[in-house]
Order: C-alpha cells, then structure tokens, then sequence
C-alpha cells in the first residue's frame, strides 16, 4: 500500500491566554512576564488554607467574544470544576477549569488552503487556570517553583477532528492566531506561549475507522505545528507500512532535529477526579448579556477580507495586512471614507510605512487623492505619506517644506527634457529605433534632473514630441 | 461558671469609659489560665489582644465611637486564620502555620471593636462530633468533665460556657455549631449558607461550611451575627443579607406556624432528651403557636447523603496540604512523590485520612454516578422538602442531637457510631437552611438543645423565635 492510500486525521488543542488585567480567580496583575518569580502572587495564587477564588469577569467577556469569532455564542449556562493532580506547581491540588458544561460548545473557523474555503468545527472551548513554572537549576537537587503564573486565565478550544494535512493545521493554527487577536482575547504572543497548540494525529487507510492517535504537546508557532504534523503522519505511515503499530502517546517536538520524540514510556491513565467547584457559582448569562458582550467585539478577520477584497486588494496582500493589526482599522476606515482607489493606496502607504507613530486616515486620503489628480506624483506621494505617518505634520506642510508639488508646467518639463535627450543619445536613439523599454529610462532621468516634481506622464509625453514619435 | 453581661452591655461600657478593653482582655486571659484543664483552648494570642485593647481604650479616651462590640475579647475556633498566633485547625499538619492573612469575619468582628484572645480547641479540620478528633488533645464537657463537649467546634461551646470569653466563634459543616451547643447548653447559629463569608476560614466541605457565633443567649448570637454578615468579594457563594438588623427581633410566639419534623422525634431518641422536647414544645404551643407535626421523608437520607458530598469536598480541599510551601514537610523525604506521601502519611489524623480516601473514592471515575451524582440528587430532595415545609410552617423544630453529652471514648472505636451524632443537625447543612440550637433543659444532669430551622435567608425571624423561646424557659 502506497503512503497516498492514508487518511490522516488531526484534531487540534489550543490554549489561549486571555488578556485580562488580573488573574482569572484573584485580583493580581495577570502581565507575569517580566516579573521577579513569585512576586505577582496572594494568598489565593499560593493555595493558603482559606482561600477561595473569585471569578474575574473579564474574562467571561472575553470568552464570550471566542464564542463569537467561532460563529457561536457563549452557553447561557456553564460551570467550574475542579480536576485533581498532585503537582509542585499546581498549588490547591486541584486546577480549576470546565469539565461537562463549559462556557462554549460547538461552533466553526474557516480556514483557506489553496484557495479552498474549508469549515473546521470547534467542539468546545472552557476556562480554565493556568498552572505556575517549575525551575529545575541545571547540577542542582532541587527544583524551584514560581507561582507568578498560576492563576493565569486560559481557555482551552478543541477542534473538531477535521483537519486532514500539516498545511491545514497550520492554516487553522493561523486562523485561530487571528481571531483571537482581532477578538481581543489574547495578546497571542506565540514567543511567550499566549497559544499554545497540542496536536493529535492519526492516520488510517480506511476512511470510516480512525488510526490509533498520537499527541504532540506544546507547540507555540504555526511552522512547528505544520512540520510536527508532517514529521508525524510520515513516521505514522512508514510505521504502519513496515507493520507496525502505532502506541497512543504523548511525543515532544524537537525544533532542533526537526523530528517528534516519545515522552512517556506508557500512557498512564489519569483519574483526575473531576468535581462541582462548590466556591464559584455557576456562570449563568442573559440574552441581554450575551447581546452586550457583543456590541464590545471588534471587526473580525473574515469580515476585514471580504471588506479589502470588495476593493480588490489581492488576497496575498489581505493576509499581509492582517498580520500587520495596526494597519487593519485605519485601512477600514479608509474604505469607509474615500474611493477603492485611494483607499488602495492609503492602504500601500500604511504597509510601506516604517514609522507610524502618528497615524492620521484623514491625511492619508488627502496624499492618496493628491496622486490620483495628479498632484503629486506616486513617488512624491510615498514620501510624504511616509513623512506625515512619522511626524503628524499636515501633508500641505510637508509638500512645501520638501518643495514637492507635481510640476505639470509643460515649458518646464520641455527644458529639463531637452537636455536629457543631449545627455543620453544612445537611449534616445534606442527610443527612435522602437525600442519603447528605454523610455523609462529617459522618463526617470526626467524625474531625477526635476528632483521628483516633473510630472511622469507629462514628461513621456513630451520625450515622445522631442523624438517625432 | 465565668460570667459576663450582654455583648451590647459589655460594648456600652466600654464605650462610656465603665470599663476598660484591657482589663476585659485580662479577664478572658486569666478565666483561660484558670480554666486550663478542661482543654478548650489551643493557644492564646495575649500580645496582640492586649495591643488592641489599648488601641480601643486610647479611642474611647479620645471620645472615638469604637462600635457595637467595643472591646469585648473573643475566642475563635482555630480553623479560622488570626494575625498574631498559630492557625492550625488542630491538626499536626499546620504546625506551627501563621497565617499571612486573616478570615473575613475576624476582620469585621475586629472592625467592631471586638478582640480575639485565643484559639479554640476542634476536631482537626472540623472532621468530627466530640473534639476527640483533634491532634492536640480531647476538650471536656464544662458540666462533666468526663463527657466530650461536642465537635467539632467543641472547645468554642465550653469556652462560652466556661465564661473564658463572652462569646466564640465556630464553624458548621454538617452540625458542629449546633451539637457541641447542645452538649454544653450555649445558644449555637448556623446561620443561612452565604450569609457569612467563608474567606480565610480553613475549609472543610465547601458547599455547606458555614461561620456562626456560640454565646449565652440569642441576643448575643444576633449581635455577633449582625456584625459578621454582609457582603465580602472575596467569597463568590455570599448571599445579600437582611436589610434589617438581626438584632431588631420579633420575639412574639403566638400564631407562628411551628411543625413538628415526625423523622426527628423517632424511637432513637433518649428518653431524657424526648421528655425535654417534649415539654419545650408544649411550651410554645401554650405560648399561643400553632404546633402540628410535619413529615419529611428524606431527612433521613440526609445524613449517608452528607457522608459522599462532604467527604469528597474534604479529600479535595485537603489536596493543597502537601507539604511545599506551608505546613508540616516530611524531613525524611529523597524526592517529591515519597514529600508528598510522608508529607501527608505524617500531618494527617486517622479520620482525616478516613475521608480522604472515602472523598477520593467517591469521585473516582466509574463511581462518580453511582456515589456523588445520587448523593446530589437525594441533596436535591431534601431541598424540596424544606422548601414545601416551609410553605406551610414558619418553622421547624425538634431535638438537635438525639443524646446529651457521652463519656470521652464511648463512640471513638467506631467511627458509624460517631457520624450518626449529626443525624439530625445535618439536613440544614444540606440544604442551607439556617438552624439554631438553644438550651432546653436538661437530662440526667445534662444540656439539652431544642433545634429550631427556618428557611433561607429567614435568620432574623430564626433569632425572634429563639429568643422568645428562652424567655419562655
């Protein structure tokens, strides 16, 4: 049986870290990033005796606005649970999350691959805390627990088994990454694992009965999801092909040697003991709750592209602008305010910008329109927009003070021609002899004599009326 | 017996400088040191209590109001956590544990002006019916000190009794408010689930912890409760309280609709005790109440009920005492799996052990249906039960324990024996009810409690109906 013959079936875990200001059960700066260890902590994070957690409400917002990046709403009814481990970094013995009646269940992403829409449906998706950071000091014979990120909300999105290739789950990985940035629910910063991806693959030559999975935990970019994915559905195959058999297990995803790598000798059977959490109420939420968390959601990426695609921006240059969000609502705006044209260079404008501290729509219409009338041609047009993103000066101001404005005075543009046509005889007599490629050539020499102002279009026509062309 | 006036006496002459907080702090002190040999008290917390009542004494000076509990000491059950001494909730695990924060109620009784002095003895970790559970040692029944006080808030009841303090402070899971009231013949409110927060208290089984005062008299329980309630963000399980003040009662019987509960009056009682019941509901009957007898045919699935949710939450709110960051630690631990079993093999008592491997069964995967989902369904039952009860009654009432006070030792060999002394206290906890215990005679030279329920959130007209009680007897 050829390796074409496989099915492979991939089911995706995503953890998210939510970007609530305080800890998902106590009011504790949630940014643990640069912080001391343990210094980001209370009595409820360390688990003391007669501590209790309280739900940070932000974080149900948060969560309901997941539901609706997933095409879903959040549960009028969900609850906590407590799930049992001994642990170093687990405090209170037990982590609270949602075990049977979660704050989302159902809805769908979806994802492009080649062009092709493809719908994947989220099973469910629950709230849960995040664990602290056990430190293990290299020749050292203890370990050292830091707490400051116990405590942190999480919510835990678990894919319906309906990725079927690596390039597919990394477009779901992407999309994910996207929603939930646009959402607002995450900082998705993957370098300090605000999404965290554990994959399960199998593969199977038989459509309706599924392989034995394997499950690689922890990866924190889209390209070692795509790669781990691919490493393990080939070692899956050349396994099954030389008659083996695939063990169910966890496997590590070494970036280094770019291959997956058994973690545990067996599976062991956790018995996590699920229970009520009796000190948080249940999670009950109105339709005029839910209709109120709604109102807050920002634009979501499925709505940008149909917007920047309306204006026929092409879909390789959509996904470069929403991987850039500082550039999206200004964009939007601009499609609200101006023509598909200009609304296309203000777009180009922002993308090509390398400094944008002073971020004005109104302006950028205004240098966007500039080139369209021919004001300002696009080179002078790039440079004051560039200008004006870097400095907040009004494009008027920059115009003059770089003495810019598009010279169109044909007497003008006839001297500086004249005297390009002396200086450059061999394209100019290329440009008689048909060659129209040197032209260009000329034109730009034109634009560089006139320091930017001359007009292009201006100046090929009168190259042409030099040359009896 | 020590004896103390009213709380609100004692804070009124606090306040108009009569008496001086300091010297109320020695009184309690010294009524400790005297009273030493009935056990009741784990540790005191004399530099801290004699530092505040200073601080209350420089404000009545400098005509500062205090508040309704101006100076008065306490003593609290020490599973609640207390700056300046140890918490340890008598059990060797938190030996030597100082708490870094202190209990809500703490805070507000403080806020009032009131001053905790000592911790009181308990079974450790509430788990028990007699204080004979606890690591440090067996607190005595102030009227004989060969019985058990009650648990688990025992050594709290026989420090009000003994007079080492004018009121204490206990918690109530599945009775041990209420029964250690009736063992010693004080005044014991577990008030309604919520109403008082739970933070800083050292939990035992969550859902039906519950804080409350043990006093004399029910005037003082009301005090003590009006002080203590009320909202606390950190507890998400609060209830809003009673906008009137709990100790503005309506003490009049007449025409209060009173049931009987037939499953409390059943063939286990003693004989004493029927015979004192029975003459404290006649007394209210001739005070003008309308007394019928109502059934509740789950009230006696309530207490095997108590025994799966309890000890499940117990076997989970006890995971966190694993000896790395606080507590006892097993010195002869190599690494972390045999720290965590010495750990633990070391800190905790046999019945603590007892329900952890009840509670870890319980809600092992494969008997969570059959143990804990049934247990909720017959909680469930019993919910409704109270609640058609008291669509008909404004109260219900029967005995608090079936017995008054057995000798030290009669029921530790099994443990049945010793659950069963909470078959009657336990519904309320179950189902949230707030319940009071108040004495009602005695029987064979022995206190009597006489248990009045109400529905929830229904603890001031629970205090008005007790108080009326006791000024009956």
């Amino acid at each position: 049986m050829s390796a074409g013959k496989y099915i492979p079936t991939i089911g995706i875990e995503t953890h998210v870290q939510l970007k609530t200001k305080t800890k998902l059960f106590a009011a504790v700066d949630n940014n643990a990033r640069d912080a001391a260890p343990n210094t980001l902590i209370s009595h409820i994070c360390v688990g003391m005796p007669g501590a209790l957690p309280y739900l940070n409400q932000a974080a149900i917002e948060l969560a309901a606005r997941a539901a609706f990046a997933f095409n879903t709403k959040p549960q009028a009814f969900s609850k906590f649970d407590r799930k049992h481990y001994f642990y170093p970094d687990l405090p209170k013995g037990y982590q609270i999350s949602q075990y049977d009646q979660p704050i989302i269940v159902g809805g769908h992403i979806d994802i492009l691959v080649a062009g092709q829409a493809k719908r994947i449906g989220i099973t469910r998706a629950h709230l849960e805390e995040d664990a602290g950071k056990n430190i293990h000091p290299a020749g050292a014979d203890y370990s050292l627990v830091d707490l400051n990120r116990a405590g942190t909300p999480l919510l835990e999105i678990v894919s319906e088994p309906d990725i079927h290739s690596a390039v597919e789950a990394k477009a779901y990985a992407r999309e994910l990454y996207l929603l939930m940035k646009y959402s607002g629910v995450s900082d998705v910063d993957l370098y300090h694992g605000n999404l965290r991806f554990d994959v399960n693959i199998s593969v199977s030559p038989n459509a309706s009965k599924l392989g034995t999975r394997s499950e690689i935990k922890n990866l924190n970019s889209f390209r070692s999801v795509e790669n781990a994915v691919k490493f393990e559905i080939n070692r899956q195959i050349e396994l099954l092909e030389r008659g083996g058999v695939v063990v169910q297990e966890t496997r590590g995803w070494d970036e280094a040697k770019q291959k997956t790598t058994s973690q545990r000798g067996k599976e062991e059977a956790h018995d996590y003991r699920y229970m009520p959490e009796p000190d948080i109420p249940p999670v009950e939420l109105s339709e005029s709750d839910i209709s109120r968390f709604k109102k807050t959601l920002p634009e979501l990426p499925p709505a940008i592209r149909q917007k920047l695609t309306t204006i026929k921006v092409e879909a390789k240059v959509v996904e470069d602008i929403l991987d850039k969000p500082d550039v999206v609502p200004t964009a939007l705006e601009a499609i609200s305010k101006t023509s598909a044209e200009n609304a296309r260079r203000v777009i180009f404008q922002l993308l090509e910008a390398s400094n944008m501290s002073h971020v004005s729509v109104t302006d950028q219409i205004k240098v966007a329109e500039m080139v369209s009338d021919g004001e300002l041609n696009s080179t002078a047009g790039k440079l004051v927009a560039q200008e004006n993103l870097k400095t907040g000066e009004a494009p008027a101001r920059i115009i003059e003070k770089l003495n810019l404005i598009q010279v169109s005075d044909e007497d003008e543009i006839e001297k500086i021609v004249a005297k390009v046509l002396e200086e450059n005889k061999k394209a100019a007599s290329d440009v008689k002899e048909g060659e129209l490629k040197a032209i260009g050539f000329l034109v730009g020499q034109v634009m560089a004599k006139s320091h930017g102002k001359a007009n292009p279009g201006v100046a090929q026509k009168i190259i042409k009326k030099q040359l009896g062309l | 017996m020590g004896q103390w006036p009213a709380l609100s006496e004692i804070a009124f002459k606090v306040q108009s400088g009569q008496l001086k907080a300091v010297d109320l702090v020695d009184k309690s002190l010294q009524a400790i040191a005297d009273k030493q040999d009935y056990q009741a008290i784990i540790s005191i917390i004399p530099d801290r209590a004699r530092q505040r009542a200073s601080q209350v004494d420089e404000k009545v000076k400098k005509a500062v109001q205090v508040g309704p509990l101006a100076g008065i000491p306490f003593i609290a059950k020490d599973n609640f956590l207390t700056f300046g001494g140890e918490t340890t909730a008598a059990s060797n695990i938190l030996r030597g544990f100082k708490a870094p924060y202190q209990a809500t109620a703490i805070e507000k009784l403080e806020e009032a002006g009131a001053i905790c002095v000592a911790k009181a003895n308990l079974d450790a970790f509430a788990h028990g019916s007699s204080t004979e559970n606890s690591d440090w040692f067996v607190t005595k029944n102030p009227h004989d000190k060969t019985r058990v006080p009650g648990g688990s808030s025992g050594g709290s009841a026989a420090a009000v009794i003994l007079g080492l303090a004018p009121f204490a402070l206990g918690t109530d899971t599945g009775g041990s408010i209420r029964l250690p009231a009736s063992f010693c013949g004080a005044v014991g409110l577990k008030p309604t689930y919520g109403l008082v927060s739970r933070s800083g208290v050292v939990a035992m089984a969550s859902s039906t912890d519950v804080i409350g005062p043990l006093t004399k008299t029910v005037e003082d329980a009301a005090l003590v409760l009006e002080v203590m309630s009320g909202q606390d963000q950190l507890d998400s399980t609060m209830i809003e309280r009673d906008n009137n003040s709990y100790t503005d009662l309506d003490t009049k019987i007449k025409g209060k609709k009173i049931g009987v509960v037939k499953e409390y009056m059943s063939d286990g009682l003693e004989p004493g005790v029927r015979i004192q019941i029975e003459s404290a509901i006649e007394k209210l009957k001739n005070a003008g109440a309308q007394v019928t007898e109502v059934s509740m045919p789950s009230l006696p699935l309530a207490l095997a009920a108590y025994y799966i949710v309890s000890p499940a939450e117990v076997s989970s709110n006890l995971a966190r005492y694993d000896g790395q960051r606080y507590g006892h630690s097993s010195k002869k631990a190599v690494d972390l799996d045999q720290s965590y079993e010495l750990s633990r093999e070391e800190g905790f008592g046999l019945e603590a052990k007892r329900r952890i491997m009840i509670g870890t069964h319980v809600l092992s995967s494969g008997y969570y249906d059959a143990y804990y989902k049934k247990a909720q369904t017959v909680r469930t039952m019993i919910i409704n039960e109270f609640n058609q009860a008291f669509a008909s009654y404004d109260f219900l009432v029967g005995p608090t324990a079936p017995m008054v006070a057995f000798k030290i030792g009669e029921r530790t060999d099994d443990p049945l024996k010793m659950y069963l002394t909470d078959i009657i206290t336990v519904a309320a906890n179950m189902a949230g009810n707030p319940a009071i215990s108040v004495p009602a005679g005695k029987s064979q030279g022995l206190p009597v409690g006489l248990q009045l329920i109400a529905s929830q959130r229904a603890d001031r007209a629970l205090l008005g109906i007790a108080k009326g009680f006791e000024e009956l007897a």
